[in-house]
Order: C-alpha cells, then sequence, then structure tokens
C-alpha cells in the first residue's frame, strides 16, 4: 500500500505534467515519510500541502497553478540525495523543499546547487547546511542561535548571574548552543560557575550535578535532548538543586514531561514556534490546519507552511521561472511574515528571525516570551 | 566535606548498579570460561518485558512492594527463559570449538538483541513505571541517603552472598564448580554437563532480570541499546575484581563507580570514561588477574 502510494506520487505528476504543463508550475519536496523519523516528514509535508492548496485556491502563481512532487527518502541521506537528482532530471521542478534532518539536506543540498536549483530547508538548523552554495536557503534559525536567545533570557528575564552549563559532550548541536550561551551569557556580565559534560545514552548524573550544586548557579543550561534532560532534572531535583533549569529545542516532546515527570516542571527552552502564541498569523494557521488534518500542527508543520510560502512569493516576484532569477528573489526575502516569526534571509541564506520561550508545564507548551535576535 | 560524601554515596550507588549486571558476567565466565556479551541484552530485555507486563496487567501506576516484586519476577522469568534459549542455539553448537568462535558469537547475539529491540520495542525511549516511592532515609546538611540506592545496594550485595552460597554449599554448586575445573571428568562422575551449563545460564540471567528491574526503577528511561554501555562498564568492573569471582565482581563495580564519580568531582566530566577507565589500566598492569584473581580456591 505505502509503495503504491509512493509509485502514485511518482507518476501523477509525471501524467498530468505532460497534459498541462504550459499552466503548471511543479516544486519538487523530498522528506522521511517513512522511516524512524517519519513524524518529521509528514509533519512538514502537511504544512507544505496545506500552504500550496491556500496558494492555488488563490489563483496560483503567475496566472499558473503550482503542483507538487513529494518523493520519500525513508530517512536515509543516500535516497534524499536520489530524490533531489530525480525531481531535478526527471520532474524538472523548478525549486525543491528539502527534508528536516540536517545529515539529508548535506546529502542533497550540493546536488540542487550544481544543476542551479534553488534549495529551500524548512527545518534543518545545522549552520553548514547553507555551506553547499548560493542556491541554498533555509527559513529556520541555526544551531547556536538558540544559546543566544536563551543567554538573553537568562540574563534580562530571570535575573541570572551565575549560570552553570551541562552539555553532551558527544553532540554537535548541544556543543554548539552551549558554546554561544557561554560566550553571551558572559557578554552580559553573566558568570559561569561550572561548565560540565555527559554523554548521551548515560543513566547517571548525579556527580556533574553534585558538582554544579557546589558551586551554587542561579540557573543551569542544559542544551541536550529529551531522553537525558528528563532523568538529568530528577535527578538535580533530588540532589536539592531547585534552580531553572534551560534548555533548546532537543526538549521537544511529549516524553520530556514523562520522563522528567515533575521535576521537569517550570523549566525553560527555547523553539521555533508555539501553538499558544495570539499572533494573528498563528491563530490562523492552527485554524485552517486543524479544518484540513484534525491535529494540531507542530513546529514542523509551520516551517514547512513558511518554506513553501517563501519559495513561492520568490516565485511570484521573480521575472521567469529560472534557477537564477528565483534564487535572487529568495536572497532578498526580507521581514516576510511567517507563522514562525518574522523571516528574512541573510547573505548566508539563513533565516534571521525570532524564537520562542516555553515552559514546560505537564504536557502543555507554555508560551512565555519571543526573543528577537 | 558535604560534597565529597555526596559524592561517595552516589559512587557506591552507581557501583552497585554495575554490581548486579557484572555479577552474571563472571557467573558464566567462572563456569563456562567464556564471556556472554549478550548478558547485557538479556538486561535489556528484562526491562522491556517487565514494561510491557507492568502496562499489560495494568500496575504501572501503582506504586509498591508487590508491584516491585512482581516485576522482577516476571523479569526474572523472561530472562532465564532467554538465556536457556540463547545458550541452547548459539552456545551449545559450539561447544567444542575454539574460544573465538563462541565470543564472536557472543557479539553476534548481543548486535541481534539490541537491533531486534530497535525493530520489536521501537527505537524511541520508553517511560520504565513508577515501581515503588523514592524517599529520603537519612539527611545530615545537604546530604542524603535514599531508598532507592540502598535497595539496589542490599540487593547488589543479597545476590552475591545468594551466589556464594549456592555455589559453595549446595550439591549444584559443587557440580558447577566440577564442570568449570573440567567438564569431561564431571560428566564421569554423573554430572551432566550440558543441564548444568543450562542452569548457569538462568542463574545469571536472572540476575540481569533483577537489574534491569532495580534500573528501570531507578533510573526511568529504557531503550533497547540502554545494555549497551552500562554492559561494557560491569564487565570491565568484573575483569577488574578478577572475572569469575563473585566477590570479585562487586567490589571491583564499587571501584568502577566511585572512580567515574570521583574523576568527575576532581578532575574533569568530558574526561571521565578515558580516565576512570585509565585507573582500571593501572589497577590492571600491577594486578593482571583482577583484584582477587588469584585466589583461584574462591574461583568458581
Amino acid at each position: 500500500m505505502k509503495n503504491l502510494f509512493v509509485a502514485l506520487l511518482l507518476v501523477l505528476p509525471l501524467l498530468s505534467g505532460c497534459t498541462k504543463k504550459e499552466n503548471e508550475i511543479v516544486i519538487g519536496e523530498y522528506d522521511s515519510l517513512t522511516g524512524s523519523d517519519a513524524t518529521f516528514g509528514l509533519s512538514t509535508n502537511k504544512g507544505v500541502r496545506l500552504a500550496l492548496d491556500e496558494i492555488n485556491a488563490a489563483g496560483g502563481v503567475k496566472g499558473k497553478k503550482i503542483s507538487l512532487v513529494t518523493l520519500d527518502d525513508q530517512g536515509k541521506n543516500e535516497e534524499a540525495a536520489s530524490a533531489t537528482t530525480r525531481l531535478i532530471t526527471q520532474n524538472n521542478v523548478v525549486a525543491i523543499l528539502g527534508g528536516v534532518a540536517s545529515g539529508r539536506s548535506k546529502a542533497a543540498a550540493p546536488i540542487a546547487q550544481s544543476h542551479g536549483v534553488p534549495f529551500v530547508s524548512p527545518a534543518s538548523t545545522n549552520p553548514d547546511v547553507t555551506k553547499a552554495g548560493d542556491y541554498v536557503f533555509r527559513v529556520c534559525f541555526i544551531d547556536p542561535f538558540q544559546g543566544l536567545v536563551m543567554a538573553k533570557f537568562a540574563s534580562e528575564n530571570l535575573k541570572v548571574k551565575k549560570a552553570a552549563i551541562l552539555r553532551d559532550v558527544k553532540n554537535d548541536y548541544s556543543v554548539g548552543l552551549a558554546d554561544v550561551f557561554s560566550a553571551e551569557f558572559k557578554k552580559r556580565g553573566g558568570e559561569i560557575v561550572a561548565d560540565l559534560s555527559y554523554q548521551a545514552g548515560d543513566i547517571d548524573f548525579k556527580a556533574q550535578l553534585t558538582q554544579i550544586r557546589s558551586k551554587n548557579p542561579d540557573a543551569i543550561y542544559i542544551p541536550g535532548y529529551y531522553t537525558e534532560v528528563g532523568l538529568i532534572a530528577q535527578q538535580a531535583r533530588q540532589l536539592g538543586l531547585k534552580v531553572p533549569l534551560m534548555g533548546g529545542d532537543g526538549w521537544d516532546s511529549d516524553k520530556l514531561y514523562e520522563i522528567g515527570k515533575d521535576a521537569i516542571n517550570g523549566n525553560y527552552y527555547s523553539n521555533h514556534y508555539t501553538t499558544e502564541s495570539t499572533d494573528p498569523a498563528v491563530t490562523e494557521f492552527i485554524k485552517k490546519f486543524k479544518a484540513k488534518y484534525s491535529e494540531t500542527p507542530d513546529a514542523l508543520a509551520a516551517l514547512g507552511y513558511d518554506a513553501a510560502k517563501i519559495l513561492v512569493a520568490a516565485i511570484e516576484r521573480a521575472p521567469d521561472l529560472s534557477g537564477k532569477a528565483i534564487r535572487d528573489e529568495l536572497a532578498k526575502t526580507k521581514d516576510f511574515p511567517g507563522v514562525t516569526g518574522k523571516i528574512s534571509l541573510n547573505e548566508n541564506r539563513d533565516a534571521v528571525k525570532s524564537a520562542v520561550v516555553i515552559q514546560v508545564d505537564g504536557n502543555n507548551r507554555k508560551f512565555i516570551t519571543t526573543i528577537t535576535p | 566535606m558535604q560534597d565529597f560524601v555526596q559524592h561517595l554515596i552516589n559512587g557506591v550507588s552507581l557501583g552497585s548498579i554495575y554490581a548486579l549486571i557484572a555479577l552474571g558476567y563472571t557467573m558464566v565466565y567462572g563456569i563456562l570460561k567464556m564471556i556472554n556479551f549478550a548478558h547485557s541484552d538479556v538486561y535489556m530485555v528484562g526491562a522491556f518485558a517487565a514494561y510491557y507486563f507492568a502496562r499489560w496487567i495494568g500496575i504501572e501506576n501503582d506504586p509498591g512492594l508487590s508491584t516491585l516484586l512482581t516485576l522482577i519476577v516476571v523479569s526474572m522469568i523472561c530472562c532465564s527463559l532467554l538465556g536457556l534459549v540463547i545458550e541452547r542455539l548459539a552456545y551449545r553448537p559450539l561447544r567444542n570449538s575454539p574460544k573465538l568462535n563462541v565470543l564472536i558469537t557472543a557479539i553476534g547475539v548481543s548486535l541481534f538483541l539490541e537491533y531486534s529491540g530497535q525493530v520489536v520495542f521501537g527505537a524511541d525511549p520508553k517511560v520504565f513505571p513508577e515501581v515503588m516511592k523514592d524517599f529520603v532515609i537519612f539527611s545530615i546538611g545537604n546530604v542524603e541517603v535514599r531508598s532507592f540506592d540502598v535497595t539496589v545496594l542490599v540487593v547488589g550485595l543479597l545476590a552475591m552472598l545468594a551466589l556464594q552460597f549456592l555455589l559453595f554449599k549446595t550439591k549444584i554448586g559443587r557440580a558447577m564448580r566440577a564442570v568449570s575445573a573440567n567438564p569431561m571428568v564431571a560428566s564421569l562422575m554423573g554430572v551432566n554437563p550440558d543441564r548444568i551449563i543450562a542452569f548457569t545460564f538462568v542463574v545469571g540471567s536472572s540476575l540481569a532480570g533483577v537489574g534491569s528491574v532495580l534500573v528501570g526503577m531507578k533510573y526511568p528511561k529504557i531503550d533497547p541499546l540502554m545494555g549497551m554501555m552500562i554492559g561494557l562498564k560491569a564487565f570491565v568492573a568484573a575483569v577488574l575484581g578478577g572475572i569469575g569471582n563473585v566477590g570479585g565482581a562487586v567490589l571491583g563495580a564499587m571501584i568502577m563507580g566511585l572512580s567515574e564519580e570521583m574523576v568527575v568531582a576532581y578532575l574533569s566530566s568530558t574526561y571521565r570514561d578515558a580516565l576512570a577507565f585509565g585507573i582500571l589500566i593501572v589497577i590492571l598492569i600491577f594486578k593482571p588477574a583482577g583484584l582477587l584473581g588469584k585466589y583461584s580456591v574462591e574461583k568458581v
């Protein structure tokens, strides 16, 4: 059944492409529709489809409808690369919306670059992704930015003077966030009293936490994944550490509360977007998304939606449908009113936008504040 | 000073976790002279068996002693059965092959369980049911001794004593030591080595079962690769204490737990494993057979 579905996805646009090529613009998308992180790909895909449906319902772009070709990368780097090649050479897409995982974007983006096809990643946050070349863009912030956000939040909102860091030393993401947090926090006059590390897969963190406790910090920054953070929070509370814990979007999972229970409540992390925002762009998006899929959109759906909207806006502005023309317009994106914030693309083709700070409250994600760069 | 005492308690508590797993390694090695690398994955399966059983009969939100004991028994049974199957299918056919073949098979079984676990249970972590309420037994200043830590330590020590008793005071224990010394001669004396070896696997695996529930209780996050690192450390602890020696396994595990803890506390958390393992290398240079390994009388 799944194969049939993918086959249909492949074949349908080909058939329709033959007949109505003249009044259609084809955009390609690859994502993990199956595999271990299928939820990422499915969410993004829903966001993208919602955006394109809206655009088509409003009359399309340049008087033409947009059609979407979606290929499944099965969560594998090599499939992402071959899907990209297929989209460009067989489906003749004018631009590509990439998948979520940074590793797969790194495999796919250079191919789009070498064919001169604009590539927009919705959610790959690794800094290196857009270094593939000048046709590669993204609409999400990059990893280190979250460190900046939390440093600002800690010193301005929580009035933290002394902070401790507990980083996952095996994880580039965690190390990146921790480094930026440390630098920014010191710049703001704060003091890092302890900078300790653990490794993903560890279950006992009491040695590090006892050490942190002896330094009396006002807050602890733990930019790891929810799998370890839940246990860290529990053990910190057991040791009598009652100061706020802070983290990044690696915390964003329902499992965080299941593992950490009450110990994780009241702590803060940075994220791309929140369903609790009162911004009309967000509430409108959530309403439409729920109407179409009867579920609440997550951050990835919102990023997929924004990526599609930004790409189409660039196509609309471009004088023709050549890769170069679309690329040039994409690069000019400024203050685009997206669901995940006001998005501008900088000279590195990364998004400059705000992040939100969320407080864990059981399985709810309580919106605290928006932090702009 | 308070911090030092806290580190000491943390280290012993971590050491008792390693001890529970290390006993299983040392047990099988003592009898069979083979390293059962699949042991830490039997432990993983035990944790999942307890997890699914608790959900199935609906006691995952019912903390108490009866829940703990039920899950320990369930996990022990599942682990014993798995241990028996592994022994029968993977190790017994290789009984007369070179040691290296058995070792590689053990690694194969280990990987097979880990990755089958990812397919069957899913790669995302599961939350182990709350089987007991953790509470503070006593505290001095901000140093606290908690019930979980004491439970794990006591169970670890009891398991060690029970094993000693089993090996040195019972008939089957004598048979096990006989098989360990010379399987051929033992069978001439009316001991069935196959049955003794199968029994050894049952005992070793049920220790993994006990360990899995206690670790799940203390660190309520289980995943199919949970056995990897803890297994490696427990194995090293068993070697450090003198593999094959029951008391040595516990001693080695305590040293392992304490050295990890103290490295983080007074040296560097980034190089924790490197330095902790470094200490072990130094000990093994001076005591190649492990700390208690030379007392061959005590060898099982």
